[in-house]
């Protein structure tokens, strides 16, 4: 007993014939083979399963496939553009924001969708934001510091457009 | 972990969610928000063959103030509350609840209306429903139909929902000129359910208590409203001994039980702190606005 979905991940239109309990998150890692996503808990605490779904982040493993037709996904695979990291990719990079990396890609996903709404935030603004993606490694300082090296980047970036590679690297 | 198969329906329509639910009335199960739901399909603790979300019928999102009362669209999500100004200067135990409503990635899914709707003792909107006198509306193809939020609130995870009514809107009267509202939650941390939580609500005649609401959040069956506290609040000043009194009173209604959370004298004690915390903040807040 399987429905049609379709919708779009990362830009790229994508449909399938789902069984309706099909977890979004299972969808993503085993029907669209986009393994960025991952599953920590599956209890809807760690966020490592973070997606935004038209914008907004989410935890994908408490959401169903069938419910996203006509949606639009965006997973970490989506953040890299023409093969320039992600203000916020390079922010982790040149910050240490992670160890086994493996709350990242929900970190990143989560901390993106907050800068667009607080391009200059507090850190204390951050902490909260990033409140459902636990991180075991890090306790989180050098996270915050990522997130802050991103937001001054994006910050200077829209500043002066032109300058952005220089700037970055 | 894998949910059992079910069928998923999502009408576009209030009338086509009707006709789904008489179509099915054993074993289909409303979908809002998903975020307890799924939970509790993925553990199969809930087992519905027909799910119907509400995610695409039109209209139940509103947030406003419309004849005397804040109506809230039951589809409305926890993070448009805690981003709404009209709910962050007006309703402020609002704010409070949904801004400590699981964590943020929750919060851009759950929706006020299913905290109420799943009745879950542990959920923080029902405790603040209670202080504030908010009333329900539900809807079913016989008609509309308000209750009070004490009488639609009947047991752990039961509500006075008939099989064929959706809960549609929620009705919070109008703060009345000197008052104040506020929402306390002690929790583990963040992401877990309360410990203990409480939701007051105050309004002022002069420097005097006219009307006081209290609810009580993870300490019963059921939220619990504070009655013989809420009795002995009005006609008093807020002093320090009257809201020590209050909250003596309030954690007298609480009725925990022990937990992975803490026993039950522990329990009571956080009821009280919480309580005259709450107490203080509201009034001021009171202050604040007259």
């Amino acid at each position: 007993m399987t429905q049609h979905v379709k919708m779009t991940l990362n830009g790229q239109p994508i449909e399938a014939d789902i069984e309706p309990r099909l977890l979004l998150v299972h969808f993503i890692r085993e029907v669209a083979n986009l393994t960025g996503t991952h599953i920590g808990c599956d209890t809807t605490s760690c966020g490592a399963c973070t997606v935004q779904i038209n914008g907004v982040p989410s935890k994908s493993c408490t959401l169903f496939a069938v419910q996203m037709d006509g949606e639009e996904i965006r997973t970490v695979e989506g953040m890299e553009q023409n093969g320039a990291l992600h203000p916020l990719q390079e922010g982790f990079y040149q910050e240490h924001g992670l160890q086994c990396g493996f709350c990242t890609p929900g970190m990143l996903m989560t901390a993106e969708a907050f800068l667009r709404e607080h391009p200059a935030p507090t850190d204390d603004e951050i902490r909260q934001a990033i409140a459902g993606n636990l991180c075991r490694c890090t306790g989180y300082v050098n996270i915050v510091k990522a997130i802050q090296h991103a937001a001054k980047h994006i910050r200077e970036e829209q500043a002066a457009p032109v300058a952005t590679a220089e700037v970055t690297r | 972990m894998i949910p059992d198969n079910f069928s998923y329906l999502a009408p576009a329509s209030l009338p086509e969610v009707w006709d789904a639910l008489h179509e099915h009335p054993d074993d289909a199960k409303i979908l809002a928000g998903g975020q307890s739901l799924i939970p509790l399909m993925k553990f199969r603790l809930a087992n519905p063959a027909y799910l119907i979300d509400l995610r695409h019928v039109p209209d139940m999102d509103t947030l406003a103030e419309r004849d005397g009362a804040l109506v809230l669209g039951a589809m409305v999500r926890e993070a448009a509350l805690e981003r709404s100004p009209l709910i962050q200067q007006r309703y402020p135990g609002i704010h409070d609840a949904s801004a400590v409503v699981a964590d943020p990635l929750v919060r851009n899914w759950a929706t006020v209306g299913g905290n109420l709707a799943h009745a879950d003792p542990a959920n923080d909107h029902p405790a603040m429903m209670l202080a504030l006198g908010a009333r329900v509306v539900a809807q079913s193809p016989r008609g509309r139909r308000e209750l009070s939020i004490d009488d639609f609130l009947v047991d752990t995870m039961e509500t006075a929902l008939q099989p064929d009514e959706v809960l549609v809107e929620i009705h919070v009267p109008q703060p009345a000129a000197r008052s104040g509202s506020a929402y306390l939650k002690l929790e583990r941390k963040v992401g877990d359910y309360a410990i203990a939580a409480v939701g007051v609500q105050l309004a002022f005649d002069g420097e005097v208590i006219s009307h006081a609401g209290i609810g009580l959040t993870n300490v019963g069956p059921k939220a619990i409203r504070a009655q013989q506290a809420e009795a002995f609040l009005v006609g008093k000043q807020p002093s320090d001994e009257t809201v020590r009194e209050a909250a003596r009173l309030a954690a007298q209604a609480a009725d925990p039980t022990a937990d992975l959370r803490g026993p039950v004298e522990y329990k009571r004690a956080i009821v009280r702190t919480l309580t005259a915390r709450a107490l203080r903040l509201a009034a001021q807040r009171a202050t604040a606005l007259a």
